[in-house]
């Protein structure tokens, strides 16, 4: 069956608090000059139709409102 | 004057919700998410807790559950909702309320007791009570770690414009990071309302404040009418 991988992050624009606790503890551990961390999620599948999961997207992996997602077919 | 609270596994303040229900008027029932069919209830609550784990968003699941399609028909009927907390999440993941709730600012789980301002004006059917004019403040508990309200500022414009914003934190009691100080908020139509904090756990004298209570008459005075 095929393969796919969904990649669900918040839009931009929206505050990340997790993203923004990574960021301020990378100076710590020795990570200079990184900004803008995002944190969202991953979701691996396999669909019969690979069609659909714009759709499946829409009404369920993500909340379009909130967040953009991105479907990669393997 | 019958009741109908939902419980969905995860679950975890259905039984305050009945015990505020039936000490606002009439008598409550527990509705298994699995129920397709409301039994006839007069108004339906959504609690608290954490439906289906919280799995990929809190309310993102419950939403599809057979008892959730029954809840979208009573309410497209006029029936009275009120969602509490996860279940203001399962009405917004439903489209039933407007927004969505986001990880709190401050990023904890957090539980504290919060001063409500009974926003203005308030659409009819559940806004038009004694309890709920403009200017009254409630003391309720919340606890959560995702009640950061959230909507484009267009639909915000839009909710204060229709007198959609039920419920605001008092100044200094925006403890999530709620978009405009947003604590609940209501349809267009005024008969599906949703907000954060925990009017269930504020019924009884022994816990503190008794001001939850009338979020309740005002569902049940809705109920009594529709």
């Amino acid at each position: 069956m095929p393969r796919a991988r969904v990649l669900i992050r918040p839009k931009e624009g929206i505050l990340d608090p997790q993203g923004k606790a990574v960021e301020r503890a990378l100076p710590a551990l020795g990570f200079e000059g990184i900004e803008h961390v995002r944190v969202g999620r991953m979701v691996e599948l396999e669909a019969e139709d690979p069609e659909r999961l714009g759709e499946l997207c829409e009404k369920l992996l993500a909340n379009p409102l909130i967040e953009d997602y991105e479907i990669q077919t393997l | 004057m019958i009741w109908g609270v939902l419980q969905f596994p995860g679950s975890c303040d259905e039984r305050d919700a009945l015990h505020a229900c039936a000490l606002a008027s009439g008598e409550a029932r527990l509705i298994w998410h699995e129920d397709r069919d409301l039994g006839g209830v007069d108004a339906v609550v959504v609690p608290g807790g954490f439906s289906y784990g919280d799995y990929l968003r809190a309310g993102a699941i419950a939403r599809f559950s057979p008892a959730m399609e029954a809840v979208a028909e009573f309410a497209a009927a006029g029936g009275p909702v009120l969602g509490i907390c996860n279940g203001f999440q399962v009405l917004c993941e439903a489209a039933l309320l407007p927004g969505a709730l986001l990880l709190n600012k401050n990023k904890r789980f957090t539980c504290r007791q919060v001063e409500l301002l009974v926003d203005g004006p308030i659409s009819p059917p559940i806004g038009d009570l004694s309890a709920h004019r403009p200017g009254v403040t409630l003391s309720i508990p919340a606890k959560h770690g995702e009640g950061r309200y959230y909507a484009p500022e267009e639909v915000l414009d839009e909710l204060e414009a229709r007198g959609q914003v039920a419920y605001r934190y008092a100044p200094g009691h925006n403890f999530n990071g709620s978009a405009r100080d947003i604590a609940g908020v209501s349809n267009e139509a005024g008969n599906v309302v949703g907000l954060m904090p925990h009017p269930e756990h504020a019924v009884d004298p022994l816990t503190g404040s008794t001001d939850g209570l009338r979020v309740f008459e005002a569902v049940a005075a809705a109920g009594a009418r529709a």
